[in-house]
């Protein structure tokens, strides 16, 4: 290739590099901070604590009927195990996450089906689920008596709550240094919980590490099997290279 | 052995022109001995194809074409179905590597001048490949049954609807029903799997035989047939296809499957734009996503849309533009008035028009993806302008730059200084 065409492509690729940013989730309502969710997939124990939540406190509305008890396996727990601890609902090991809650009781009582989860994670983000299921606080406007930041008026009750304890959205006016006054709005912990902030934090974070999982179960042997192919290919690269220079001798 | 294998081949080839064929498309395909970097793209393309149909053929076994049916049984692949996930990224990675290959392989037709003379039946044919392309691409997009898939669809066929008299007729026709629903899904699905694959490999079988039938063009732009060999008749710039193209074929498709590899293994949703975040949300018919965007290979399109505003409240306008944008490729060969093909050999005058054009082909992509309010509005006491969203008025200039480096293509070009040509093929 002329160096000219070099020039003009590596311009090209310039100008992509330049334009080229992720695409939001549809978690952009509003121009709502997201906290970054300490999660990590190669923590069983995470893992293992963030599906003992799920399977007590979120399966009850919600399904995740794409997701296999028995897939838990894969984040190093036998089927005994599963049996014994996870499936709440008589559900066989081999079934998927259905929920019990008619689907007619839940239109009734939350206006609409609660979403099904087993690709949540991969529809919102990581970071979206765990600021959200940090950020519910008490309104009473609201028929459930709860209101979120990242979701407002979200017909979804704190189901953690217990846990969580309650909060409330304070509004603050803060002077800046010109002495211009802006609205900033915080939650604030009322009424204490179960357990601590920082453990609810590490709560929610196990969770959510959990539905990261669950929405591509296959992600770990993906990313595993991608280095190996690409290994491979570097050494066909080789051979390919030198076959075709080797062919090439004899064009002048 | 040898003897045996002969006679085998002696016995086809009194009944099937076997040796014939390899000769005349491999071992005694003649082709210029300059390719450069911009020569791997159509080899790719092909490789991208036999993907493409051999992942697909693998997903119809368990893919179901029922709006019930069919988002599950996409995660039954991707969870249930052994190797299931690598087949589906392998897809939905291929789809949008497709376009990646064939928008290079166009590029290079275009700055080569592989359109002109006497290639432009080659030309037409391929024109034809990326339409059906594009229809193959927009009928799969439905299939995952996710929300982008539903609320793309139903943009895309809208815009059919806003052809004038027979526009809701046709809309109608196309969906099976009054809104996408699970008719507009099977018939769909019978597009994407058959209808359209078929038309797509007649279409690449002829865009070959055409490209055999009067031989390659090359970085320079000129005829090696003209300089042959007085005895063999070999063309002197010319090698035999096989075995020196296969081997550096060959070199080609491994670089492009590592890059392939990376992008499926390491980022199949490539940041939302290969697999959109939304579509991992089941089509809901009453709820509509905040901003609908198609995927990024449409999204040039998609912006020329948008930037024509309507006439009468009829979108029409902005519908026939779009249409016009794809379909204006074909007239390329006649356009172009240059005394030399190749871009290596062209002026100032030529090469500032196809910057131009590279440059609102990228930029309009991108506003495509955004909504058009990303780059805020004008100050109301700006002139003209006050008030409009600055990414409209910008893609509405980039749109004008687009058609004008068509339009104007037969004046710049043949005004343009152009270089000598020499006789024989540069290194």
């Amino acid at each position: 290739m002329k160096f000219a065409e070099m020039k003009q492509l590596g311009m090209l690729c310039g100008l992509l590099l330049a334009l080229w940013q992720p695409l939001a989730g549809v978690a952009s309502e509003a121009e709502v901070h997201l906290d970054r969710a300490p999660i990590d997939a190669s923590n069983q124990a995470s893992l293992q604590r963030g599906a003992r939540v799920f399977v007590n406190y979120c399966l009850n509305c919600h399904s995740a009927a794409y997701m296999r008890y028995n897939r838990l396996v894969d984040i190093g727990l036998t089927e005994a195990q599963i049996k014994d601890n996870l499936v709440l609902t008589g559900a066989k090991v081999g079934d998927t996450m259905k929920v019990v809650m008619p689907a007619k009781d839940a239109k009734a009582w939350f206006g609409a089906q609660p979403p099904d989860l087993t690709v949540e994670a991969r529809a919102r983000g990581a970071d979206w689920l765990y600021t959200y299921l940090r950020g519910f606080y008490r309104d009473s406007a609201r028929p459930t008596g709860w209101n979120n930041t990242v979701y407002d008026k979200v017909a979804m009750p704190h189901v953690l709550w217990e846990l969580q304890g309650q909060q409330v959205l304070k509004t603050e006016l803060k002077r800046d240094a010109h002495g211009h006054e802006t609205e900033v709005k915080q939650l604030v912990l009322d009424k204490p919980g179960k357990i601590s902030p920082a453990e609810y934090d590490a709560t929610i974070a196990d969770l959510v590490n959990y539905m990261v999982f669950m929405s591509e179960p296959s992600k770990g042997k993906r990313l595993q099997l991608g280095v190996i192919v690409l290994l491979f290919l570097g050494l066909m690269f080789i051979v390919s290279y030198y076959l075709k220079k080797e062919f090439w001798k004899d064009v002048h | 052995m040898g003897k045996y294998m002969t006679s085998v081949l002696g016995w086809v080839d009194q009944r099937f022109p076997l040796t014939s064929n390899l000769k005349a498309h491999l071992t005694e395909y003649y082709a210029p001995k300059n390719f450069n970097f911009w020569y791997f793209f159509g080899s790719l393309a092909l490789l991208v194809l036999v993907l493409q149909i051999l992942t697909g053929i693998f997903l119809t076994m368990n893919y179901k074409p029922d709006a019930d049916l069919a988002f599950a049984s996409v995660e039954y692949i991707m969870r249930d179905v052994s190797w299931g996930w690598l087949i589906r990224y392998m897809h939905s990675t291929g789809a949008s590597m497709f376009f990646v290959v064939v928008y290079l392989h166009m590029f290079r037709g275009l700055i080569y001048g592989s359109y002109r003379n006497p290639r432009e039946l080659i030309w037409l044919f391929g024109v034809g490949i990326f339409l059906v392309l594009m229809g193959e691409a927009f009928f799969g997009y439905l299939l995952p049954w996710g929300q982008m898939s539903y609320w793309g669809a139903q943009v895309i066929i809208n815009l059919f609807a806003s052809i004038p008299l027979i526009g809701p007729d046709v809309a109608l026709w196309l969906r099976g029903d009054y809104t996408v629903s699970d008719a507009t899904l099977n018939r769909f699905f019978a597009f994407h799997v058959i209808a359209l694959p078929l038309v797509l490999l007649g279409l690449v079988v002829a865009h070959i035989i055409a490209l055999h039938e009067v031989g390659s063009n090359n970085p320079d732009g000129v005829e090696i047939k003209k300089h042959k060999d007085p005895v063999t008749h070999i063309p002197l710039d010319g090698i035999p296809f096989h075995p020196y193209y296969t081997v550096k074929d060959i070199v080609g498709v491994t670089v492009f499957l590592m890059v392939f590899s990376a992008v499926l293994f390491f980022a199949p949703e490539m940041g939302g734009y290969f697999l959109e975040a939304n579509n991992f949300i089941p089509a809901d018919p009453l709820k509509t996503p905040a901003h609908i965007a198609p995927v990024w290979y449409f999204t040039p399109y998609y912006s020329i849309l948008r930037a024509v505003p309507p006439i009468m409240n009829s979108q029409f306008p902005g519908v026939a533009a779009m249409g016009l944008s794809v379909v204006i490729f074909a007239l390329l060969p006649w356009l172009d008035r240059s005394p030399v093909k190749s871009i290596r050999y062209r002026g100032n005058l030529y090469k500032s028009w196809l910057a131009a054009f590279v440059v609102s082909f990228i930029v309009l992509g991108y506003l495509g993806t955004k909504p058009s309010n990303v780059w805020g509005t004008f100050g109301a006491d700006v002139a003209i302008v006050g008030g409009a969203d600055v990414a409209t008025v910008v893609a509405r200039i980039f749109t004008l730059v687009y058609f004008l480096f068509f339009v104007l293509m037969p004046w710049y070009s043949s005004r343009d200084k152009t270089k000598a040509v020499p006789e024989r093929v540069t290194a």
